[in-house]
């Protein structure tokens, strides 16, 4: 019995510690005061600034665009090349695995400033092109890793039968494999998408003057003396991760079923 | 068709987007500087005897320092948690996963500007504490080694309780079972195989923390304000501000090799199916 | 040539190093139910494939109705297959797996929804259509797999072990239905086992492998009492193999005992292998046979008791009998003319 009491203690303080920060903002998102500390009633008024800030406004329209688009582009890429790998010889296939793990075990700086020194290189204008290749470089192992397990617990007779019932190659892909594999291309596209809408390390690198993702912006107000908008900002992402959580949530549960 | 073809697309991307990045730093951690700071082609060992200095050591040394030091608390903290989650009941489990996930899915950078709230002088901590009386004064809480240390445990602690988490779910429980049936005590049944059977999670869980840790620059940047300079703020002082690419790129491949020795001391221990997070 | 669906000519197949095939020569003729016999790793499973268009052939030619068909992808072939554990799509059910060569052929729905009733019925599964393929029973999920491939009105039906995931009973009910299947709907079946009761139960012919080489063809019948080589014998029911010498025709010399068979055209003193099935050795009184030996074990197994007999040479055999014997006790073995084999000596390579 006292050994359970420690245990809900224990388990209780570990979450406190990790949830505290984040219920503290959203708590000072509502206060009406420009300095923290006392409580000055209850406001809305930060949301309202934050949405008239059109830096913010943009910022979060570069994260999304570049969230969706790196992680479409990966998907396809990564997943055509877990299907390459997974055919592959085993010697080509460690020499592919060993490409795959480079940017997931690599340090966020120092892909970041590689890629910084390959755009200069390259002359490219830092924005977001560059922040677009960048992100597209870090997702695609990700796919290459959520959709290769599925490859290997596919049954290899499944192409087979799809041919041998008349279907050509790219009919047996599309009707047969791709459905197999789908929950794995599903998976890797969602972890790909939360990875570029989370990053700050590449594209702080990796962006040009002007092109500012919500990460980026984030760190800059910090910097720049603290504006309780972004409290308001860490309420609306933190409500809307939850709300997301909740769907995907329920739809598993609903698969189950 | 010969489907091996359908990986090259990913081929030439990670050809020029990942090999030839690495490629260019490491010819350029070798490079002459001119007197304006350009880039020389010229072979130097310049920039690796720069490293060299004891300012440099200093703070190679401040970033193993912490980085060993948040990677131990947060298996200290995070090893029992993981047993008690992978205990619980499943409807229970699938909850207490999801509240060590949530976190991770919360921008990194607002969760650590939490803190900056937290810990300020002004910040919510002091004036408890001087509300209840306990102290006079603010207390310096923010900007030194300490507060970095508590922003990596709080960042990091994730990485390392899913994937122990991850492991130990999957132990059967008829290897404890047969264990007790054997006459072990729970001590020895946790020492002699729970532990050991959960080590390639462990093993996962101390790199993946490791790893962010030893490299970061925003946690140090704004928890420890200047005071704490680790490799990562280096790198990007020599790269934004310093515009010493070289000097910069030498310290990459030196974190580079920093962590290839760690994969290395920690590879024979990583059984397959260990670095698996999600 | 027209007379053949199936021709194989000289047909050799590496897998890198490894040579899987070595040279078949197989001709099919339609309508016929041909079964390809042999241990894992024979070849059997790489013909089935080559005729199916999964692999190509290293060298040698396919032929189909005539026309060399190597490099026809197997989405071009009438040939359809009933693949090893069914390989039926998890995705779709019932209907939609049956369906799915019709859909790719932009057949008319309606025309469809006849055939895969018409299917349905053959193998029994009427009203299954809505069922997902993870509710069916193992043999269901066979039926489906047989009706998936039939439905496309193939020439020749390839079925790779297609009872091997199912239980004795069951495969015993399957291999009768099977053959019915075939004969009326009146195409040609290829059909890979390594069961040999099986391959005998239901064949044409058989094609006996081994090594990636053919080592008999023939009917259940001849394969069965006239196999042509140790290995034929030893794999196809169960025989006592001994060596022996011919020293005339229809005189052969084994266990320094001569025996009387009915073989001729051999060199006088020729090294032969002597093959006496179990069931042909007759049991007589100690002293009444041709031979003498002690009965080492009996066991009862069903219809007939398996009984092992030590002769006086040393030389164990086993016999077949609805007698009872009990161990211990000597009894006299005769083998009658028409009960011995003479096969040549393999030359083993």
């Amino acid at each position: 019995m006292v050994k359970k009491i420690w245990k809900g203690f224990y388990i209780g303080t570990i979450y406190l510690f990790l949830y505290l920060p984040i219920f503290l903002l959203i708590i000072y998102s509502f206060n009406d005061s420009k300095y923290r500390g006392n409580w000055n009633g209850f406001t809305f008024r930060w949301y309202r600034e934050l949405l008239r800030d059109h830096t913010i406004v943009s910022a979060l329209y570069n994260t999304f665009a570049i969230a969706v688009l790196s992680a479409l582009i990966a998907t396809i890429i990564g997943t055509a090349a877990a299907i390459g790998i997974y055919h592959m010889s085993p010697k080509a296939k460690t020499v592919w695995m060993n490409i795959t793990y480079l940017p997931v075990l690599n340090p966020d700086i120092v892909i970041g400033i590689s890629l910084l020194a390959l755009f200069v290189w390259m002359k490219m204008k830092l924005g977001f092109l560059t922040l677009l290749l960048a992100h597209v470089t870090f997702n695609i192992p990700y796919v290459v890793l959520a959709v290769l397990p599925k490859m290997y617990q596919l049954n290899p007779y499944l192409e087979e039968a799809a041919l041998d019932l008349g279907a050509t190659p790219l009919q047996a892909f599309f009707k047969v494999i791709l459905p197999e594999i789908l929950p794995g291309v599903i998976t890797g596209g969602l972890l790909a998408f939360t990875l570029s809408l989370d990053d700050f390390m590449v594209s702080f690198f990796t962006t040009g003057s002007g092109v500012n993702t919500l990460s980026i912006k984030v760190y800059s107000m910090t910097k720049l003396g603290v504006s309780p908008k972004i409290n308001a900002l860490s309420t609306i992402l933190f409500v809307g991760v939850l709300g997301l959580l909740a769907i995907l949530q329920r739809r598993a549960n609903n698969m189950k079923e | 068709m010969r489907k091996q073809w359908l990986s090259a697309p990913y081929g030439l991307w990670a050809i020029v987007f990942s090999i030839a990045p690495i490629a260019i730093i490491a010819i350029y951690s070798f490079c002459s500087r001119s007197p304006y700071g350009n880039i020389i082609y010229e072979f130097t060992l310049e920039n690796y005897q720069k490293f060299l200095q004891p300012i440099y050591l200093r703070v190679l040394w401040r970033s193993i320092i912490l980085a060993v030091q948040s990677t131990l608390i947060c298996f200290i903290l995070g090893y029992p948690i993981a047993m008690m989650i992978a205990g619980s009941g499943s409807k229970q489990k699938n909850i207490m996963v999801m509240l060590f996930v949530l976190p991770l899915w919360t921008n990194f950078l607002l969760r650590t500007y939490a803190w900056m709230v937290l810990l300020r002088d002004q910040g919510v901590i002091n004036q408890v504490l001087m509300a209840l009386k306990i102290i006079d004064g603010p207390l310096k809480l923010l900007y030194n080694h300490n507060a970095v240390l508590l922003g990596m445990v709080y960042n990091f602690l994730p990485f390392m309780v899913l994937p122990i988490y991850s492991v130990l779910s999957k132990i059967d429980s008829s290897f404890i079972e047969a264990a007790e049936d054997l006459g072990a005590t729970n001590f020895q049944v946790f020492a002699r195989v729970i532990f050991p059977l959960s080590l390639p999670g462990v093993i996962s869980g101390l790199i993946m923390v490791f790893m962010p840790a030893v490299s970061t620059f925003v946690i140090s940047d704004l928890l420890g304000g200047g005071q704490t300079v680790l490799l990562g703020n280096l790198i990007q002082n020599q790269f934004l501000v310093a515009r010493n690419w070289q000097f910069g790129s030498a310290i990459s491949m030196m974190m580079i090799t920093l962590i290839l020795i760690t994969m290395g001391l920690t590879a024979k221990y990583q059984r397959e199916g260990g670095r698996q997070l999600w | 040539m027209d007379k053949y669906i199936i021709e194989l000519q000289d047909v050799t197949k590496k897998f890198g190093e490894k040579e899987a095939l070595c040279g078949i020569n197989l001709k099919i003729r339609p309508k016929e139910f041909v079964t390809l016999l042999g241990p894992s790793g024979c070849g059997k499973t790489t013909t089935l494939r080559i005729i199916g268009g999964f692999e190509t052939p290293t060298s040698g030619d396919v032929y189909f109705e005539g026309k060399r068909i190597n490099d026809l992808p197997p989405y071009q072939r009438q040939i359809n297959t009933v693949f090893q554990k069914y390989a039926l799509f998890p995705h779709y059910n019932v209907f939609e797996n049956i369906a799915f060569g019709l859909k790719i052929k932009k057949i008319p729905k309606k025309i469809i929804q006849e055939k895969v009733a018409h299917m349905l019925k053959l193998v029994n599964l009427e009203g299954f259509e809505k069922r997902d393929i993870h509710s069916l029973s193992g043999g269901q999920q066979q039926r489906v797999a047989i009706a998936r491939a039939l439905v496309n009105e193939p020439q020749i039906l390839l079925l790779d072990e297609p009872l091997g995931a199912l239980d004795l009973k069951l495969r015993k009910e399957m291999q009768l239905e099977l053959k019915n299947m075939q004969q009326r709907v009146g195409i040609t079946f290829i059909y890979v086992t390594h069961d040999q009761e099986e391959a005998l139960t239901m064949s044409d012919r058989v094609v006996v492998m081994s090594e990636g080489e053919i080592q008999q063809i023939g009917t259940p019948e001849d394969i069965y009492n006239e196999p042509v080589n140790r290995f034929v014998a030893d794999f196809i029911g169960e025989g006592n193999i001994l060596d022996g010498v011919m020293i005339e025709d229809f005189q052969v010399k084994m266990e320094d005992k001569v025996f009387t068979c009915l073989d001729k055209g051999f060199q006088p003193n020729e090294r032969v292998e002597v093959l006496i099935r179990p069931e042909d050795i007759q049991i007589v009184k100690g002293d009444e046979g041709m031979m003498k030996g002690i009965v080492e074990s009996v066991m009862f197994k069903g219809v007939h008791y398996e009984i092992t007999v030590k002769d006086e040479g040393g030389v164990r055999w086993m016999i077949h009998s609805i007698h009872m014997v009990k161990v211990g006790e000597t009894i006299g073995m005769v083998i009658v003319p028409d009960a011995i084999h003479i096969m040549k000596k393999a030359v083993w390579k």
